[in-house]
């Protein structure tokens, strides 16, 4: 579905149903330099289980028109205008990695616009390695590997597909690829520089899921810990042999995790 | 690149695709040698048969031992994914049918196999497809032969029987310019000689029944989508980019981004025309693929030295193999194909098809069959048997000449088949 925020070309999957604000909705959040696909295998059972689904490409990401923005609270703040563009008053939302953050901010900044949480791959600090940042500033195609081979644990690594037939890794590596110059590094950075995420989560009212991969090694779950603790109430549900781009590696477990929870 | 690394080539062909069995620890890839899977619940029917859910749900579309090799050899050419079929011809029907419709075009090298020739040629303008047919060494020929309704361009990286090496990049560079994807028979390479996509390819097709499983036991076919072409910037293909009523409007560009290609060609094209290869087919190419690198090594190695037999033998006319330096591509293999150019090569004798006769029949260790890319040493003249359907026209144009012979070099002591040849040339000449 494409629209405007902020007279700016918006697109957002609706996981093959069509847009229907009144139902309940769950708005999908996707990490740095990915688009809405990686929610391939959440979004359509939801739609199709009585919910209004919006994967949003963020601005830069996907088929969204850039530039990129610098911070999660611009994220925050933009995605809960996109609920004003498309006229939803509450939802729940759904974030993976820098996903999990965006969604992590609006729902602090927004908690009447936020009915739910959940957060996917997700740590405060979610800390950027000095050796990524610099390749994703250059350009180089080397951030696009360090971010597709951290992303997946090693079994993730070999396949063994849950999806017949898809090389996990190839199809990460293209979805990175797609990205358009500098919005890695403008993501990554967003990321690196956000230090007060424990603050933010304090101010969490909803009930809120972490589900985490015990092979994650971008958003480690020990890393994760504070974030929970922070969280009023939150509860976690830790997957085992995953790693971070659980939605392909284990696209049944997580979710399963979600309708539990959402 | 500093830090991590993907998994290499010769692992890959060990591993990918597959976690030991979880429930027996079987380390080899079982055979599910099955129609059906059961369902969790109703919900759970209903979510696989609305790919609100990924798993197996009937063979035809997919099955647990045909996934690993899928995914194996998705990994070994570098793309997205891939769905097996039932044969070469199968896999590049189901790509032409994911493509496009009828009144559509296809602009395709004249120097193809006889099989993929009959198909452009004379099956599917029965379906209102039409074929050009161009010079594979002239990538402007494909250009010219572009229409409005061109949706893919077509070629080998070895052309069949020529050897003509694809200017890879030069000829996929005038598809993008178009909007339009190049598709890529990567059969007689194998992606241990050639990975197309590296080179700017978008689809790679294989016969699987040849080289990458390797024993001639198995027929079967693969189409792997690279994932790079963008789909919706072309606007050239709706069955990728608008919504499609067999799964409740789904518009496959929008889900699954770079993996539309290969999601919609199972869930539509597999699904109904159901050329799928069997669980039992895909384990026994599974075994060929496990070994592919150390074979193709040997393959190539072999066929260097026949090449170099035949070569300078007063028997034999020419040989046409790009390795040689007289060949018209010797240079653009280096480029294309930098670890060898295969195992199958053709040659000319003296004397022509009576000679041709002689030597086939003179030979005890070359097998004279239609097939090529087995463990065991192959030869076939074309002009009677591959290529027969094609009149002198497309017979001259793909250069197939009446005392051409095929050979598909083996795996045995490079010395027997020396000896074996040795024999039939000299057979070959005799009464001239």
């Amino acid at each position: 579905m494409e629209f405007s925020v902020d007279d700016k070309p918006v697109f957002a999957a609706t996981g093959g149903r069509p847009f229907d604000p009144a139902l309940p909705s769950i708005v999908f959040v996707h990490g740095a330099a990915m688009d809405h696909t990686v929610w391939a295998l959440q979004t359509r059972y939801f739609a199709h289980h009585g919910r209004n689904v919006l994967a949003i490409d963020l601005p830069g990401h996907g088929r969204s028109a850039g530039p990129a923005l610098a911070d999660m609270a611009e994220m925050a703040d933009w995605v809960i205008r996109t609920l004003d563009a498309l006229g939803v008053e509450t939802a729940k939302l759904v974030g993976h990695s820098m996903g999990s953050l965006v969604v992590l901010e609006a729902a602090a900044r927004h908690p009447k616009r936020v009915t739910g949480l959940a957060l996917l791959g997700t740590s405060v600090p979610m800390r950027v390695t000095d050796a990524l940042l610099s390749a994703a500033e250059a350009g180089n195609h080397s951030a696009f590997d360090m971010v597709n081979l951290w992303g997946h644990s090693r079994d993730g690594q070999v396949g063994g597909n849950r999806a017949p037939g898809l090389w996990m890794t190839g199809g990460g590596l293209r979805l990175l690829e797609r990205s358009g110059p500098g919005v890695m590094y403008a993501a990554m950075k967003a990321c690196n520089d956000y230090t007060d995420g424990l603050d933010s989560a304090a101010k969490i009212q909803c009930p809120t899921l972490l589900v985490l991969g015990d092979r994650d090694a971008m958003t480690p779950p020990k890393v994760a810990k504070s974030l929970a603790e922070a969280i009023p109430g939150s509860e976690t549900v830790v997957l085992k042999g995953c790693g971070h781009m659980m939605m392909a590696e284990q696209p049944d477990q997580v979710l399963d995790a979600l309708i539990a929870h959402l | 690149m500093s830090g991590p690394q993907y998994i290499r080539t010769d692992t890959l062909a060990l591993h990918a695709g597959q976690q030991p069995d979880p429930v027996h620890g079987a380390r080899a890839v079982p055979i599910y040698q099955t129609t059906s899977y059961v369902f969790q619940d109703t919900d759970h029917a209903a979510a696989l048969f609305n790919l609100e859910r990924a798993g197996h749900l009937y063979s035809r579309i997919s099955n647990p031992t045909t996934a690993v090799l899928e995914e194996r050899i998705a990994a070994l050419e570098g793309g997205v994914g891939a769905v097996c079929t039932a044969s070469g011809q199968a896999a590049l029907h189901l790509a032409i049918i994911t493509l496009m419709d009828a009144g559509s075009h296809i602009v395709s090298s004249q120097s193809i196999y006889g099989g993929s020739h009959n198909l452009f040629m004379h099956t599917l303008p029965r379906f209102g497809i039409e074929t050009s047919f161009v010079d594979p060494r002239d990538p402007q020929a494909f250009a010219k032969a572009i229409r409005p309704n061109t949706r893919v361009l077509f070629a080998e990286t070895l052309g069949n029987p020529g050897l003509e090496v694809l200017d890879i990049p030069a000829v996929s560079q005038v598809g993008h310019d178009a909007g339009l994807p190049l598709m890529i028979d990567n059969t007689f390479a194998t992606p241990y000689l050639c990975r197309p996509l590296d080179f700017g390819a978008d689809l790679v097709h294989h016969s699987i029944t040849k080289f990458m499983g390797g024993h001639g036991i198995a027929i079967g076919g693969v189409i792997v989508d690279g994932g790079k072409f963008d789909w919706q910037a072309s606007g050239l293909f709706p069955t990728l980019t608008e919504p499609y009523a067999g799964y409740h409007g789904i518009t496959y560009a929008d889900e699954f981004g770079p993996q539309a290609f290969v999601m919609r060609a199972r869930t539509e094209g597999l699904r109904d025309f159901g050329a799928c290869i069997s669980p039992t087919n895909a384990f026994h190419i599974l075994q060929g693929v496990e070994t592919l690198p150390v074979r193709m090594a040997r393959h190539v190695e072999n066929a260097r030295k026949v090449v170099a037999y035949l070569d300078a033998h007063e028997a034999v006319e020419w040989v046409a193999y790009p390795e040689l330096p007289g060949h018209p591509d010797h240079e653009l293999a280096k480029k294309i194909l930098p670890s060898g150019c295969g195992a199958i090569f053709s040659f000319e004798l003296k004397g022509g098809r009576e000679a041709g006769r002689r030597f086939i029949e003179g030979l005890r260790l070359f097998s004279h069959l239609a097939n090529v890319g087995d463990a065991k040493s192959l030869v076939i003249h074309p002009g009677s048997t591959t290529h027969q359907q094609m009149d002198d026209e497309a017979l001259a144009a793909a250069g197939v000449t009446e005392g051409l012979v095929r050979l598909s070099v083996g795996l045995e002591d490079p010395d027997d088949l020396l000896e074996d040849l040795g024999r039939a040339l000299k057979a070959s000449q005799r009464g001239r």
